[in-house]
């Protein structure tokens, strides 16, 4: 019994250690976001590479989930089924998948990504490399990635919105035979400026959270490919575990009162 | 040469969790002079550089350069205080999302703020110091051999013209000529630079091509140190079974029977 008691300890014990570790690194990478040398090339470099080039996946993934919300919502809802179709697509996109569904494919695509460089230059020793020459890893590879994911997610996000909520139009029009002019006049009726501003404040706090992984898990791999490849799985598990966490509370925040 | 200590290391410490890797390194290196510290694989050459170079933390100890404590420097002066240093990796370690004169000119652009073009003309010019076109310039690092990317290596570490160059196994994994040339490199840029230079091998051919002074190290300590032309008449029982590679001696290879 204090055997079984003392591993549940020993756990715990493990669990605050890595978040310590894990609060530690983002507080030393924020307050170097705010101190000069800054890198603009390289966070404009970090912002095409994590926006434009996620666009097609975030589009794709979008616009499908525009369409089968459209298709749920209108076989779940026989009553009054206009009006509730098109209020269900603009809100579920915008408040909630829109901002969750772009955080997880771009924790997929780049969250992997920064883990696996940055953890590929740490055991081929460029990190300290850089050290050697006088450059600060964390200003040059982690403020550069944390500063572009927080800024382009939302990005990103405002765009699935309009491709998530097009899906749903098309379907309603198309295929459920909706009339076009009153589903789109449901839509703009529904939509506030709080729903979207929330989505969009989520998306930039799950950007933040993709970089952030994607270069802690690969700042400290060890061990060769092996590790480079743990500490990429880690950072995609863990971004998207702590995406979804923090919609719960972010969406508690908002839409308590 | 001069008779001024550059680095002074006392009774440095480092374990990682219950191995202890540095049981109290002292060395002193003199101004302008070639240290070559030699020792078989995991007695702690590799560490003992990188926490003189503040790329780790030692446990205990005191690391002085030109006179001053290095050790517990916060990370701005830290920074400040590698522009002293030039470091050859083992593996090299070019960024590889960068062509190669960038890398050569990283330390001057980067580090010192220098214009790009400015930066890139230095480049080529060290590359060519080490035997390497202009036309290499444009080649990602990938695209270039062992012995290539060492030079490269060795160009990026004398760019920004350190005071004191450390060199991480120069010669491992060269053939034997191209590890020749990067001895002759080696020479001449210490000669010619005069910097301060530290090398960790355990190829005793390099030894004996680019030391000054030597220092042996064996389970975290320096056993014996000494002008390289006393090596062969150290006296010392390590010394004599490393030089010669002998595989009975002082010192044992934990090996199980077949």
């Amino acid at each position: 019994m204090l055997d079984f008691l003392a591993r549940i300890g020993h756990i715990f014990i493990l669990f605050l250690q890595a978040a310590g570790r894990l609060a530690l690194f983002a507080i030393i990478a924020i307050s170097h976001c705010v101190r000069p040398p800054f890198y603009p090339r390289l966070i404009g470099r970090q912002m095409i590479d994590m926006g434009y080039y996620s666009l097609p996946v975030v589009g794709l993934t979008a616009i499908f989930t525009g369409m089968v919300l459209a298709l749920q919502a209108h076989t779940g809802f026989s009553v009054g089924a206009e009006s509730a179709v098109a209020t269900i697509v603009v809100l579920s996109v915008t408040r909630e998948l829109g901002p969750v569904i772009a955080g997880l494919m771009v924790a997929g695509r780049i969250g992997a990504a920064i883990a696996a460089e940055i953890g590929t230059m740490r055991v081929t020793d460029q990190i300290d490399a850089l050290s050697t020459l006088s450059t600060n890893p964390y200003k040059y590879l982690v403020v550069p990635r944390l500063i572009a994911g927080t800024i382009t997610l939302p990005l990103l996000v405002f765009v699935a919105d309009i491709i998530g909520v097009f899906g749903g139009f098309v379907v309603a029009t198309y295929k459920l035979g909706y009339n076009p002019g009153g589903f789109l006049g449901q839509t703009w009726d529904t939509l506030k400026t709080d729903d979207v501003v929330s989505g969009l404040v989520k998306s930039a706090v799950f950007g933040f959270i993709v970089a952030l992984m994607g270069c802690y898990y690969g700042y400290h791999s060890k061990g060769g490919a092996q590790g480079v490849g743990a500490a990429t799985t880690y950072a995609v598990v863990s971004a998207s575990i702590m995406i979804l966490l923090f919609d719960y509370l972010l969406t508690a925040l908002f839409f308590s009162s | 040469m001069s008779e001024r200590v550059k680095i002074a290391v006392r009774g440095m410490k480092k374990s990682f969790g219950p191995k202890l890797v540095l049981d109290g390194i002292d060395l002193d290196v003199r101004e302008g002079e070639s240290l070559v510290v030699i020792g078989g694989s995991g007695t702690g050459k590799s560490v003992t550089v990188k926490c003189l170079m503040g790329l780790m933390e030692p446990d205990a100890g005191s690391v002085k350069i030109d006179g001053a404590e290095t050790i517990g420097l916060g990370a701005g002066a830290r920074f400040e205080l590698m522009r002293k240093f030039g470091m050859l990796f083992q593996g090299a370690a070019l960024f590889d999302s960068l062509p190669v004169w960038e890398n050569v000119a990283f330390g001057l652009i980067q580090g010192r703020g220098m214009a790009r073009r400015q930066a890139k003309a230095i480049a080529l010019q060290k590359l060519g110091a080490v035997g390497l076109g202009p036309e290499v310039g444009e080649l990602s690092p990938a695209e270039l051999s062992g012995g290539m990317q060492k030079r490269v290596a060795l160009a990026r570490a004398i760019a920004a013209e350190p005071e004191i160059i450390i060199f991480d196994e120069p010669t491992t994994g060269l053939d034997p000529i191209m590890a020749d040339v990067i001895n002759e490199l080696i020479v001449k840029i210490t000669h010619e630079l005069g910097v301060t230079a530290i090398s960790i091998t355990h190829d005793m051919a390099s030894t004996r091509k680019i030391a000054d002074h030597v220092a042996m190290i064996y389970k975290g300590r320096i056993i014996w140190s000494g002008a390289a032309d006393t090596i062969d008449r150290s006296g010392n029982p390590y010394v004599e079974q490393f030089i010669h590679g002998r595989a009975e001696g002082p010192i044992q290879m934990e090996i199980r029977a077949l």
